[in-house]
């Protein structure tokens, strides 16, 4: 007994639905110009009530409820976050707390868009290692709050969001070794610069060069876990831009995989968007209980990791 | 490599990237304007045509490349430079 395994996936999507025509009020843009330079039709954005702290729980309970365990049984609850309210304190505790996870060690990690994938890593290795039985992974994100709305380079591609996963013990390693690395060089390249700027800013070009040269690292991921690009039944790359995830996917060589695409509805809800593109496509019906299934987040830090993991 | 066969090959990757018509690649054109060719898309040219021709185009050399004549002198000075 030395792997882990994903258990049960659970997601919460705000409310509120922005479309483009939305956003074509506030700045000079057009339907068509989102889709074609992003993919993106819809979005959605959190209301006051639907805090980090709110929707993460609620993407907590729907998992929990699919994995068939409940929060007192949890030794860990990992938040995935960069958009905390403020500084102080982290939400992770205030998850657990609501949850009822008595029990449980709580913390956030902040690895901007790589923040799941990272967060399912430790999750595994805690698992594995045995210093927790069950781990609760969730991303929780509200991008809205640190949205330039007159930035039409930005605010057409941010969104809210939140998904969980819990992570429990398994014969095998289904959630699969993880390459990481990061280009903290190019740290600038995407920002909310603080001391008293709190707007989101982003080079596009930058990122989205070094997000498309990563496909060689996303197949390495494969490698480490023995399965073949052209096995994968799924790809869910983090939802930034649908023209990255087919510059990205492209070379992979997934041939026969579904592509999440979960972008085009929901926006770039970093650390969230993952789970929710996965829950997506589960729910769908596209994918079956023990398929493979490469993830992998890339975004701010820069910072980037990635796993084969086997549906729940 | 010549200049013709460096253009020849900008052509091919405009076409696989951006769906650009070959017979429409000449030194004089710009890729924003008259290629229609947008700024993510030149980002996958650029990415594409530094493993063809295997050359460094640093981000900051690609806002000077405002024509194709132009991608096709830096290729070929980048290349000399290796």
């Amino acid at each position: 007994m030395n792997g882990s395994r994903l258990m049960g996936i659970g997601t919460y999507r705000p409310a509120r639905l922005v479309t483009n025509d939305d956003l074509a009020k506030r700045v000079a843009t057009s339907d068509e110009w989102v889709r074609s330079r992003t993919g993106i039709a819809t979005r959605r954005i959190a209301d006051t009530d639907e805090t980090i702290v709110a929707m993460g729980s609620m993407a907590a309970e729907k998992a929990l409820a699919a994995a068939g365990i409940d929060a007192a049984e949890l030794d860990m609850v990992l938040l995935a976050t960069c958009t905390n309210p403020s500084q102080i304190p982290g939400s992770g505790p205030q998850i657990a707390h609501r949850l009822g996870a008595v029990r449980a060690g709580a913390l956030d990690i902040n690895a901007g868009c790589a923040g799941f994938a990272y967060a399912l890593s430790v999750a595994s290795d805690m698992v594995r290692v045995g210093s927790a039985r069950h781990v609760l992974v969730v991303a929780a994100e509200r991008l809205s709050d640190y949205t330039d709305w007159d930035d039409r380079s930005t605010c057409i591609l941010l969104a809210d969001g939140a998904g969980a996963a819990v992570v429990g013990p398994a014969p095998t390693r289904e959630i699969g070794p993880a390459v990481w690395g990061h280009d903290g060089g190019k740290a600038g390249a995407i920002r909310v610069p603080g001391y008293g700027d709190n707007l989101f800013r982003m080079e596009g070009q930058t990122v989205f060069r070094w997000a498309i040269t990563l496909t060689p690292t996303v197949r390495r991921a494969c490698e480490l876990a023995g399965v073949a690009p052209s096995e994968l039944a799924g790809v869910i790359p983090h939802q930034a831009n649908l023209r990255i995830i087919d510059a990205l996917v492209a070379g992979i060589g997934a041939t026969n995989a579904v592509v999440a695409r979960d972008v085009v509805e929901s926006g770039n809800t970093s650390a969230a968007s993952i789970p929710l593109a996965f829950s997506r496509i589960l729910d769908g019906g596209q994918l079956r209980p023990g398929d493979p299934v490469l993830l992998f987040g890339f975004g701010a830090g820069l910072t980037y990791c990635g796993q084969v993991v086997r549906c729940p | 490599m010549s200049q013709s066969d460096i253009l020849e090959g900008l052509a091919a990757i405009l076409e696989e990237v951006a769906g650009v018509d070959p017979a429409d690649v000449t030194a004089d054109k710009t890729f924003i304007d008259d290629l229609d060719v947008d700024s993510l898309s030149m980002v996958e040219v650029v990415v594409a045509a530094e493993e063809k021709f295997d050359v460094k185009i640093p981000d900051e050399d690609v806002k000077s490349l405002k024509t194709v004549g132009d991608a096709v002198s830096y290729i070929q000075r980048a290349g000399v430079a290796a």
